[in-house]
C-alpha cells in the first residue's frame, strides 16, 4: 500500500491508502476526497480531477500525457506549474508519502 | 424545497444529486434506480472495462459518499407511475413524495423489427457487459450490427483481445449520424488496418443461432452477435403522466418539463439547442452533467441562467481518440484540413469541430464556442509547421 496525503484548500489534510495501479484520482473518488469530481471517468475530457503536485513529486508521478495541457487549460480551477489531472497519474511504490493540493474552487 | 426525488440512477441522476450537495442544498434527496449495485459510468462498459476493467472502477463514487452526503439511494427499485396531481411517485405499492422530481431516466437499446433478436445481446448496462466479457475468451467470431459508437468501440476492443470481428452497417458508412463523411471513411480504413471486416449499405435482416443474414443475402458466421443500433430513450413514465414528449421529455432552457415541478435531463431530455434553438436531445456525458447541474443550481440556489453549455464528446477505438466539440446538423457541410481536423459548417458558421488524438485543437474550438464568439474558419488555419509535425 502507498499512502497518498491529499491537502485542501484550508489547509485540512487527509492521508489515505492507494492501491498501485489505480489512478490518483481513482484515489481520491474511493476516498471521498472533496474537490475530485472526474466528470468524464478519467478520460481527459474534462478536467476536473485538477490538483496541484509539489516539485518533489513531479518527477515521479512521470510526464504528463499528450494533451493533458490543453486540457488543462481548460481547467475551471487556478493552472499553475504544478497543475496535473490526477486520472493520469498512476499510483507507484515510488509515490509513497506523496502530496497533493487541491485546487480553490473559483466562484 | 424539501425533497427531491430522482428517477434512474445513473450519470445524469447521480450527478444530480452530487451537485445539490455541492450547491449547498440541504433538503432530503431520494434517488431511485432499477439496476443492481451502485450507480456506475456507462462509457467504459465499451472499452476499459472489457480488456479487464473492474467494476469498482465503474463507480461513481463508493457507498460511503452517499451515506456523508445524506443522498438516499433505493437501488432495484423501478418506478411505475409519476402522479403529478399529488405530486408522488409509485415504486411496488409505495408512494412516495417529491417537492420536486428529476427524470433520469435514460434511454435503453433500440431493438428493431428483425427476426432473430433473441440471438443477439446489447451492451448498455454492466450485466450485459458483463455477460459479454465473460464471453470474449479463447477467440470467438464477433458479428457487430450497427456500426456506430458503441459497435466500432467494441469491434476495437474485440479485435484487441484477438477475435474476429465483422461490423455490418446498414448505413453507407459508419457513424453516419453523428460525425462527417471523411470522419467515417477514415475510421473504416482504420477498422479494416485493425483486421475487421467493415460491410456498409448491408443490413442486417435475420438473426439466428449461428450468425445473421445481411439485406444482401449474404450469411455472417457468429458466436456472438452484438446488437448496436442505437437507443430509445425512456419517456414512457413521462408520457402515462401527460408531460409533454417529442423525441424525449420536453424541456425549456431551463431544463424543466411542462410541468413546473418535474426537471428532466440527460438520454431522456428533449431540450432547446441554445445555438439553434431547436429540440435537441444528445446522449452523452457532458449533456448529462451539464444538465444535472444545471437544475441542481436552479433548486439549490434559484439560479436562473439558461442552458449554454456547449456539447463535448469523445470515443476511443484502439489507439484513436475521436473527440468532437460542438454540434453539426445532419446536412451540415464538412471541410478537412491538413492536420487531420474537420471543420463542419451551417453556412459560414462552424457547427462543430471533429479531431483525432489532437486534443489541443479539440480544446480551442470547446473554448472558443463557449466564449460565445462566433468561432472563425482562422482560428484553425495551421501553420506549415504544425503540419510537419
Ligand atoms: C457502452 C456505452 C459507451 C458509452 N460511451 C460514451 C462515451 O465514450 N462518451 C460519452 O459521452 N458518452 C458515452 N455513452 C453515453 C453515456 O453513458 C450516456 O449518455 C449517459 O449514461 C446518460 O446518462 P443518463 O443519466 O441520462 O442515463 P443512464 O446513465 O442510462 O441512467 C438512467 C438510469 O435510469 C434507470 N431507469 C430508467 N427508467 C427507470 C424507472 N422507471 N425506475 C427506476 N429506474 C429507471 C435506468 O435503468 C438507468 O440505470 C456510452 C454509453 C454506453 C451504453
Ligand atoms: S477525470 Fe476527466 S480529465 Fe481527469
Amino acid at each position: 500500500m502507498v499512502s497518498i496525503t491529499f491537502i485542501q484548500p484550508d489547509g485540512a489534510a487527509q492521508t489515505v491508502q492507494a492501491t498501485v495501479g489505480d489512478s490518483v484520482m481513482q484515489t481520491a473518488l474511493n476516498n471521498n476526497i472533496e474537490g475530485i469530481f472526474a466528470e468524464c471517468g478519467g478520460a481527459m475530457m474534462c478536467a476536473t480531477c485538477h490538483c496541484y503536485i509539489d516539485d518533489e513529486w513531479a518527477e515521479k508521478t512521470g510526464d504528463k500525457s499528450d494533451g493533458e495541457d490543453d486540457m488543462l487549460d481548460c481547467a475551471e480551477t487556478e493552472v499553475t506549474d504544478a497543475s496535473r489531472l490526477t486520472c493520469q497519474i498512476k499510483v507507484t511504490d515510488a509515490l509513497d508519502g506523496m502530496v497533493v493540493r487541491l485546487p480553490s474552487e473559483l466562484a | 424545497m424539501e425533497r427531491v426525488v430522482i428517477i434512474g440512477a445513473g450519470q445524469g441522476g447521480f450527478q444530480a444529486a452530487a451537485s445539490l450537495r455541492q450547491e449547498g442544498f440541504d433538503g432530503e434527496i431520494l434517488m431511485i434506480g432499477d439496476e443492481q449495485g451502485r450507480p456506475y459510468q456507462r462509457p467504459p462498459l465499451s472499452k476499459a472495462y472489457l480488456k479487464g476493467g473492474t467494476v469498482q472502477a465503474l463507480s461513481l463514487r463508493p457507498d460511503s459518499f452517499f451515506e456523508t452526503h445524506k443522498i438516499e439511494l433505493r437501488m432495484g427499485c423501478w418506478v411505475r407511475a409519476i402522479d403529478r396531481a399529488n405530486a408522488r411517485v409509485e415504486i411496488d405499492g409505495e408512494q412516495i413524495a417529491y417537492d420536486h422530481l428529476i427524470i433520469a431516466t435514460g434511454a435503453r437499446n433500440l431493438r428493431p423489427q428483425i427476426a432473430g433478436l433473441e440471438h443477439s445481446v446489447g451492451l448498455r448496462t454492466l450485466h450485459e457487459a458483463s455477460a459479454i466479457k465473460a464471453f470474449l475468451v479463447n477467440g470467438v467470431r464477433v458479428g457487430v450490427i450497427g456500426g456506430g459508437f458503441i459497435g466500432l468501440e467494441f469491434a476495437a476492443v474485440a479485435r484487441e483481445l484477438g477475435h474476429s470481428v465483422t461490423v455490418a452497417e446498414a448505413a453507407p458508412r459508419l457513424m453516419a449520424r453523428a460525425v462527417s463523411e471523411p470522419m467515417s471513411a477514415r475510421f473504416a480504413e482504420k477498422h479494416r488496418q485493425l483486421g475487421t471486416e467493415i460491410i456498409l449499405g448491408d443490413g442486417v435482416a435475420e438473426i439466428d443461432a449461428g450468425g445473421f443474414t445481411l439485406a444482401s443475402g449474404r450469411y455472417v458466421d457468429t458466436d456472438l452477435a452484438l446488437l448496436a443500433v442505437g437507443v430509445v430513450p425512456n419517456v414512457e413514465l413521462a408520457k402515462l403522466a401527460g408531460l409533454q414528449v417529442d423525441n424525449g421529455i420536453v424541456v425549456d432552457e431551463m431544463l424543466v418539463t411542462s410541468d413546473p415541478a418535474i426537471s428532466a435531463l440527460g438520454d431522456c431530455a428533449a431540450f432547446p439547442d441554445p445555438v439553434t434553438g431547436r429540440s435537441i436531445r444528445l446522449e452523452s456525458v457532458q449533456a448529462a452533467t451539464d444538465h444535472a447541474r444545471l437544475i441542481a443550481k436552479r433548486i439549490a440556489k434559484g439560479a436562473d441562467a439558461p442552458y449554454r453549455a456547449v456539447p463535448w464528446f469523445w470515443s476511443d477505438q484502439a489507439d484513436w481518440k475521436l473527440q468532437i466539440a460542438g454540434l453539426a446538423g445532419p446536412t451540415d457541410t464538412a471541410e478537412e484540413l491538413a492536420d487531420g481536423t474537420v471543420l463542419r459548417f451551417c453556412g459560414s458558421r462552424i457547427t462543430a469541430v471533429e479531431t483525432i488524438n489532437n486534443a489541443k485543437v479539440h480544446m480551442t474550438a470547446r473554448k472558443g464556442m463557449a466564449s460565445g464568439v462566433p468561432l472563425t474558419r482562422q482560428k484553425f488555419d495551421v501553420t506549415p509547421a504544425e503540419v510537419l509535425v
